[in-house]
């Protein structure tokens, strides 16, 4: 039995798995002030009269980090970046408390400038007198070489509460990315800690004995403790409990487009095979452009409670939301009141949607359901043509190899999936004009927490070898060591797969789980006056995000 | 440092898959830490910095100006495709108005191709920025245009195809010839009967570092392209100019690299070569894109750069000012220079002997153009390499007046094709190429 809870913004659903169906659902309104109490009511709910220990495991999708993050609810944090040359100091410094230092180390991981300890120490005593607990240790290319930032550390944690690396948010490059990602870790590092603290407690309160994982913004799971050490990992993880909940509705094993269409917004996201796509560096959170794994997703500002209104001789629809539908009393007319004049949903007072539709027909100078027909099929067209930009993005992302060019990789989408209040009246407009057949899955209204309850456990090891210096480098684990220089990309790839499933099991997967993907190859030439004196081996593998086995393709729920 | 931020295009393509072979300097890594430079100074995340994906030039774009033997697709593989239609891509950006500027930061390289390709020389197999200019005239009209080459070599190529155009001014900015390939580019060579100074050489001694590159971007080449006047300035981005370059002898920074670019300012850039692939080109391509992106480009250095030991003598500064002194006189007499050109004949011809150092090809050439004072002149040119692959290509220029053509016409239709393994036809005006 697997339990799975969504604490989204306005509810808190709850769905309990068993023997591969859903076997029950519960809803609760969501205390913002307190995200634990809404964990609570919801598990007590739905686990009423349930059998505890048939419980396989628990999965929790929560807004905890990202609302700590959007509320400014965080802790003041010193940094202390390793910048070298490159973009100037003032395009770097995230906070009043950023420090720069003098060492540094160049794209090879080679050291250039080592650490001047006197600078280290003022650093750490000015950060003191400022009453600071959460210290971020970032470097320029501590992806290559970390010793630079745990050397700091070595030097200053005593003086702390918590130290964050560069090194371990993400083995890709982007400096401003690795700086912004650290000092959202560290700045959320205590709240989600004190949290996760909570919902342990809470679990051994009413003895259950299954592990508790934590969905991530990449649509993956980790066990909570675990998560616990990078929280920068489970921003974000609301649009990604979506896109799960519709990948385990839909059982897509093919190029497809999810849609979630809400009041304010819709979200798109675009599925490749069947696997959802991700952000090509990392999401991004209030600005904030990070390194954190995400899925890779649109939201624009069209949904059922949008405003319409007309204005020099054109219909616009959004990004605004002023309130409800006007059939529900709200103040403007809407794509909802739409669709409700045209009969394709019997929600709500129809007179007062016609009245307001009514008065923009009579601006427009034309019937009431002629103005709801442009109504509803503006909004089909311009989430259509979002979706369309995004698929034309994707398949417009830069290459770096010839092979690339040439095999020139689409994605074409064979099914539109589509979840939200909307999507019954909206669906099969939107699928001629996106030219795929569409799909309404069940259990929709529960699709987040059943996308927790069954996504399974993803991370991402990045492995260098770099043969003319000697040393290999798996940088999310913070492991360097020697090799020889006969070391090979196919010596590179058995560790990085051992590694990869370590980390993985580490983090809460099961062993059915561990379906590892290669997806860096590269292998290089080092040439030094006309002869070779080396080779630069560049590997990365990952678990990619799916369903837990059992819950793939073959099964329904 | 304030400065106004531009929208810039980068098209980047290192061609991770290529190499004219595993230790040439044209290989696989020559790009590769570039790219980690520019991934790990986030520079694509910047709003005003927008990456685009390369496209493929066709073998019209090619055929609009070179004469390819036997043809364009028997001298190129996918990747000078990809190459020149990086260049193509960036242009297209520019003069779309979708970026202020752009950046093909792609390789393999081109300047030192000529108009008639028997194969590779000097890295090159075709002129990317030519490829480019000619695509963006017969897309979007007539343009004079104005290269800057910043490459250390001499691009030879380059002014060979345009030594007898009006309308394009190309400028080199190289090494002494007398002391690296491709040993040309002498101030003397200052283009063709119909297009006197169009072409200006600018050879530098060995060892000229910062100083020497800027005082004549400011003191010669900036009041060149001042008095010129050019619709579009694009640069020729060689990177060969570094202190630690290892095939030429110069002494450049990334800074002054960044520096040139933004004094210069030119609406595309276009890299050429550039060989210190560790230690010289992340940093050079970084400063640039910054650069042109309005971006500070202040803390943009290398790991080792010292000043003090790279500074040039007080003898190279006299010598370029002087240089630079000689060649802002020459071009401010070129009307003066352009009437001593000798009418006595219709058709002025000069031969050529042309080495292809990849392919190991000798091509032996006759160029004849027509002297005219209307147009950039009738060309024909009779090539033979290594004595045997013999054709003959008759040229239209852009703009050309009546006689020219008619003349043009008449000579194709009437050149015996036996002679001959093949005739091309090469309106560049009409758009049209023939082969017979």
């Amino acid at each position: 039995m697997i339990l799975g809870i969504d604490v989204g913004g306005t509810h808190t659903d709850a769905v309990l798995i068993d023997n591969y169906e859903v076997k029950k659902t519960a809803k609760v309104l969501t205390n913002q002030e307190n995200l634990i109490e809404s964990f609570h009511q919801a598990a007590q709910e739905i686990l009423k009269a349930e059998d505890l220990g048939k419980l396989d495991r628990i999965v929790l999708s929560t807004t905890m980090s990202t609302n700590a993050i959007v509320q400014g609810k965080v802790d003041k944090v010193g940094m202390i970046l390793a910048s070298g040359p490159g973009l100037s100091q003032a395009m770097l410094k995230i906070n009043e408390y950023t420090h720069f230092i003098s060492g540094y180390v160049n794209h090879r991981g080679i050291k250039i400038a080592d650490i001047n300890p006197e600078e280290i120490t003022s650093i750490s005593e000015s950060l003191r007198d400022n009453a600071i607990r959460h210290v971020g240790i970032v470097g320029k290319f501590s992806t290559r070489n970390p010793d630079l930032e745990t050397r700091i550390s070595d030097m200053i944690n005593g003086d702390f509460d918590h130290i964050s690396f560069g090194h371990r948010m993400s083995g890709n490059l982007n400096f401003p990315r690795r700086i912004a990602t650290t000092y959202l870790n560290a700045a959320i590092w205590n709240t989600y800690n004190n949290f996760a603290g909570e919902v342990l407690k809470f679990v051994d309160t009413i003895q259950v004995d299954a592990p508790i994982y934590i969905l991530k913004a990449d649509g993956g799971t980790s066990e909570i403790s675990q998560s616990a050490k990078y929280p920068v990992g489970t921003i974000l993880s609301g649009p990604a409990a979506s896109i799960m909940g519709i990948l385990s509705l839909s059982q897509c094993g093919e190029d497809a487009i999810a849609l979630d269409i809400g009041g304010t917004t819709t979200d798109i996201a675009i599925f490749a095979d069947g696997v959802p796509l991700l952000e090509p560096f990392g999401v991004t959170i209030e600005g904030h452009k990070t390194l954190t794994r995400g899925l890779r997703s649109r939201s624009i500002g069209i949904g059922g409670d949008s405003k319409v209104h007309w204005e020099n001789g054109e219909l616009h629809i959004g990004p605004e939301r002023i309130g409800p539908a006007a059939a529900f009393g709200g103040p403007h007319p809407t794509p909802t009141d739409a669709m409700i004049i045209l009969g394709l949903t019997d929600i709500g007072d129809s007179q007062m949607a016609e009245a307001a539709v009514g008065r923009l027909a009579e601006k427009i100078g034309t019937s009431i359901e002629d103005t709801s027909k442009m109504i509803f099929d503006k909004a089909c067209r311009l989430i259509a043509d979002a979706v369309q930009d995004m698929i034309e993005e994707i398949n417009n992302k830069p290459v770096y190899t010839i092979h690339e060019i040439i095999e020139d990789k689409k994605i074409t989408p064979k099914a539109l999936f589509v979840v939200g209040g909307p999507a019954r009246p909206m669906a099969s407009h939107l699928g001629n004009l996106l030219g795929c057949p569409t799909h309404i899955p069940e259990h929709a209204e529960v699709a987040n927490a059943i996308g927790a309850a069954l996504a399974r456990t993803t991370t991402e090891i990045t492995l260098l070898a770099d043969t003319e210096k000697k040393t290999l480098t798996i940088v999310e684990e913070g492991i360097q060591q020697e090799i020889t220089s006969k070391f090979s990309r196919h010596d590179g790839i058995a560790i990085l797969q051992d590694k990869l499933r370590e980390r993985a099991l580490k983090m809460g997967a099961n062993e059915a789980d561990l379906e590892t993907e290669i997806i860096e190859d590269q292998e290089f030439n080092m040439v030094r006056g006309y002869y070779t004196t080396g080779k630069n081996i560049r590997l990365k593998a990952q678990i990619k995000p799916g369903l837990i086995s059992g819950f793939r393709k073959d099964v329904s729920l | 440092m304030t400065k106004s931020l531009k929208k810039t295009g980068l098209i980047f393509f290192p061609a991770f898959d290529w190499a004219i072979s595993s230790t040439h300097p044209e290989r696989e890594e020559r790009l590769l830490y570039t790219q980690d430079q520019v991934f790990e100074e986030g520079l694509l995340d910047f709003d005003n910095i927008i990456e685009y994906k390369p496209g493929m030039c066709t073998y019209e774009d090619i055929n609009r100006i070179h004469i390819c033997v036997p043809d364009a697709k028997g001298v190129t593989t996918e990747s000078h495709l990809i190459s020149a239609g990086g260049a193509i891509t960036a242009a297209e950006k520019v003069l779309e108005g979708e970026v202020d500027n752009a950046f093909a930061l792609v390789r393999p390289p081109g300047h030192h191709a000529m108009t008639v390709v028997h194969g590779n020389r000097g890295f090159c197999n075709i002129n990317i920025e030519a490829v480019m200019i000619e695509h963006i005239r017969n897309k979007y009209g007539h343009k004079k245009i104005a290269i800057i080459d910043t490459d250390c070599h001499h691009g030879d190529g380059t002014q060979d195809i345009y030594w007898h155009d009006p309308d394009t001014l190309y400028i080199s900015i190289h090494q002494d010839g007398r002391t690296l390939y491709p040993g040309s580019g002498f101030p003397d060579e200052f283009g063709g009967p119909n297009a006197v100074g169009a072409t200006v050489n600018i050879p530098l001694p060995p060892k000229t570092s910062e100083e020497g590159f800027l005082y004549v971007l400011d003191h010669l080449i900036l009041p060149i392209l001042d008095d010129f006047k050019p619709d579009l300035v694009i640069n020729s981005a060689g990177q060969d100019n570094h202190y630690t370059d290892p095939i030429t002898d110069m002494r450049f920074t990334a800074h002054g690299y960044a520096t040139l670019n933004d004094r210069l300012s030119p609406d595309i850039a276009v890299l050429e070569g550039g060989y210190s692939v560790e230690t010289a080109l992340p940093y050079i391509n970084v400063g640039i894109i910054l650069a042109m992106a309005g971006i500070d480009y202040s803390f943009v250095r290398e790991p080792d750069y010292n000043p003090d030991a790279i500074r040039q003598s007080s003898d190279i500064t006299q010598y370029i000012e002087k240089v630079a002194d000689v060649i802002h006189n020459l071009w401010k007499n070129r009307r003066a220079e352009k009437a001593k050109v000798d009418r006595s004949n219709e058709f002025v011809t000069r031969h050529k002997s042309v080495y292809y150092d990849t392919d190991g090809i000798s091509e032996d050439q006759e160029e004849t153009v027509r002297i005219c004072d209307d147009c950039g002149g009738l060309l024909t040119i009779d090539s033979r390499a290594n004595f045997m692959d013999r054709i003959f290509a008759v040229i239209i220029p852009r703009r050309s007046c009546p006689t020219c053509r008619k003349k043009g016409e008449e000579i194709f239709d009437t050149t015996d094709k036996k002679a001959y393994r093949n005739v091309y036809f090469q309106d560049r005006e009409k758009d049209i190429f023939l082969v017979k």
